[in-house]
């Protein structure tokens, strides 16, 4: 292919919706959507505190093929309240997980792939999406034991609060460089431990440290791919492909451990380039 | 010492595990005849992250649960599963720069990976609310037990944010906050309203949470034997639906299950 | 928040349901679904208060050029202009193959 047909081929993966994000990865004429947004199971919680809804609640769970095995896509649609976890929208991701657990009990080898693009609890739903998010934990957990539960942090929202937690349970996580990907956002780190310490108004510096390249540089994420819908779906391809993953990121406290120990106490404040050095040799 | 220390050793009653960091305490005791492992978070003034001193779940204490945890499973492969009970009070996940460098996402998810790993193995694993269970801090200790159990005080809370950093973020100022979570059960702070969600398995009333009577200690401990005994072999987190205020997300499982072949 | 409902004579029943935009900042989320013959109904559910003119005039300026399909449409707005309205509707109408 000459880069000007590769270039034309291009095609964004982050400007898309997540349902466009969902029909685009799995194979061609296979994607069927679960709980659709005509059944409008909309939030119970937002009308009654005088917010709009979305019919679908921000969450897309299409069911479909991936060459051709049985697959779910969950997409949180990040436009919609910042991709906030709702009851509804919560309950859809841990469900559909739940369920391809159970297809790999009854010997049906369903495996999911995550379009993570939220910035964690809805707080006008607090409780309700926090408990939602310990059941998707739970259940990324129970299924990863039968396949490859693969994350995919594309942007622009990027993926934060207990989100980014579910993230670092996956079997694999692929970033691009539009992703950002970590626990606080930076105004509640600024407002917490000072501008001092953590300035939410210099995007540079937040990129340095939380930016998907960064992300995959130090090895908390596994693959990094351009803004590119092929390269995308390659390597979810790629991922699925590898069957189960054994010693998961979130398995290796050891190596983690031994290498928080090296930083003395007080530890210092660290730039991007340290952490790189740091786990330079977390990798395997 | 913070509730959740005391309580640790109120309930366990033994010395604690050495070569944990001093933020997080391991005990192993007994529960009704069963072996168990107690864990609390606990505040560390000389903890080498300065924004982990107060008990928050920092890095360090994240990925140290997850090795508190691990080294129950791994020890209990062949024999009776020990009982993990996590003494929950904790104000908050650890906000900082060092913490968001080093990843701290992934720390809280060692802890939950292991934590969930052991229900699945069929411990049993029980969340005691103490204290504040906050966030992302509870998400790593706690949440992912079968069963929740929480001492009836003003000082035990759920949240997903805390009140003067949910105001700014949703816009609105503490008042107005307060008054709306009066009318909306999960946006609440207080216990009764999270009990109406169902995501506790038992609420119950000491007579002195900070410096618990022998009688206290006797309630709580008959209290977790009987979340254990309830666990019997169920590995799931399923007894946490069917309450009246977390309708949706049943109707939410029935539709998907009904659509899913 | 606000709820408006309109009513329009319209022709035949739209071929098939759709679904375009999303409840996002300035954004809309429509849902069009056929109905019986001659009627279309909207129902509009708003972030913006007091606009109930500003959306019957637009619907009006649009249905009096061209009969709109009979069709139930819900509108979720997030504070769309009436630009974005139109384009979202046009998408709608267009995916639910009005003749």
């Amino acid at each position: 292919m000459t880069d000007h047909a590769r270039l034309l081929n291009h095609r964004t993966f982050t400007e898309l919706g997540a349902r466009e994000r969902a029909r685009a990865l799995l194979d061609r004429g296979s994607f069927r959507e679960l709980v659709d947004p005509f059944e409008r199971l909309i939030s119970p919680w937002l009308p009654g505190q005088g917010i709009v809804t979305q019919a679908d609640d921000g969450v897309v769970i299409a069911k479909g093929t991936l060459e051709g095995e049985p697959a779910v896509i969950a997409a949180i649609e990040g436009a919609f309240q910042g991709g906030s976890m709702g009851e509804v929208g919560g309950a859809k991701i841990a469900a559909a997980l739940e369920l391809a657990a159970e297809d790999n009990r009854k010997g049906i080898p369903t495996r999911a792939c995550l379009l993570l693009e939220t910035g964690g609890v809805r707080l006008q739903e607090a409780n309700l999406g926090l408990a939602a998010i310990a059941e998707i934990q739970a259940a990324i957990v129970d299924l990863r034991r039968y396949q490859a539960v693969v994350g995919v942090i594309a942007g622009p929202v990027g993926c934060f609060g207990g989100m980014s937690i579910a993230a670092g349970l996956c079997s694999h996580l692929i970033v691009t460089r539009e992703a950002r990907l970590g626990l606080n956002g930076p105004q509640v780190i600024e407002q917490e431990a000072g501008i001092e310490e953590f300035d939410s108004r210099d995007r540079p510096f937040i990129w340095s440290l939380t930016g998907g390249e960064q992300r995959h540089a130090t090895g908390l994420a596994d693959a990094y791919v351009a803004d590119d819908l092929e390269a995308v779906r390659n390597e979810v391809l790629r991922c699925m492909a590898g069957g189960p993953v054994e010693q998961t990121r979130s398995r290796r406290h050891a190596q983690y451990l031994a290498r928080l120990a090296t930083l003395g106490t007080p530890c210092p404040l660290l730039t991007a380039a340290d952490v790189r050095d740091l786990y330079k040799e977390n990798d395997q | 010492m913070s509730r959740g220390h005391t309580w640790l050793h109120a309930l366990a009653n033994a010395s604690e595990q050495p070569g944990f960091p001093a933020s997080v305490r391991v005990v192993d005791g007994d529960l009704a005849g069963r072996r168990a492992r107690f864990i609390a978070v606990v505040p560390d003034a000389s903890n080498p992250f300065p924004r982990a001193r107060n008990g928050e779940v920092g890095v360090l204490e994240g990925w140290t649960l997850a090795r508190a945890v691990d080294e129950a499973i791994e020890a209990d492969t062949t024999r009776e599963k020990r009982a993990l009970i996590a003494v929950v009070d904790v104000p908050s996940q650890a906000y900082g720069r060092r913490e968001e460098a080093l990843g701290i996402h992934q720390a809280l998810a060692g802890a939950v990976d292991s934590y969930a790993r052991a229900r699945l193995a069929g411990h049993p694993v029980i969340g005691l609310l103490v204290g504040k269970a906050m966030s992302g801090a509870f998400l790593a200790h706690g949440y992912q037990a079968q069963r929740l159990v929480a001492l009836e005080d003003a000082g035990v809370m759920v949240h997903a944010m805390g009140k003067a950093a949910a105001a700014r973020i949703t816009l609105r100022s503490v008042e107005e906050l307060e008054s709306l979570a009066a009318s909306v059960p999960p946006m609440a702070y207080d216990l009764d309203n999270y009990a109406s969600l169902g995501l506790l398995w038992e609420k119950l009333s000491v007579q002195q949470i900070e410096s618990p009577t022998a009688d206290d200690i006797a309630r709580v401990r008959d209290c977790l034997a009987g979340a254990v005994a309830d666990i019997d072999n169920d590995t799931s987190l399923g007894n946490r639906l069917g309450a009246a205020n977390r309708q949706a997300s049943s109707t939410v499982r029935q539709r998907l299950r009904a659509q899913w072949a | 928040m606000e709820t408006l409902t309109f009513q329009y004579p319209a022709g035949r029943p739209g071929r098939t349901r759709a679904l375009v935009g999303c409840v996002g900042s300035g954004d809309l989320e429509v849902l069009l679904e056929p109905a019986d013959e001659g009627q279309l109904t909207i129902q509009v559910i708003t972030s913006v208060n007091g606009a109930s003119h500003r959306w019957q005039q637009l619907f009006e300026r649009m249905f009096n050029s061209q009969t709109p399909p009979a069709l139930h449409i819900d509108i979720h707005d997030f504070g769309a202009t009436p630009g974005v309205v139109r384009l979202r509707l046009e998408q709608g109408f267009e995916e639910v193959g009005h003749d």
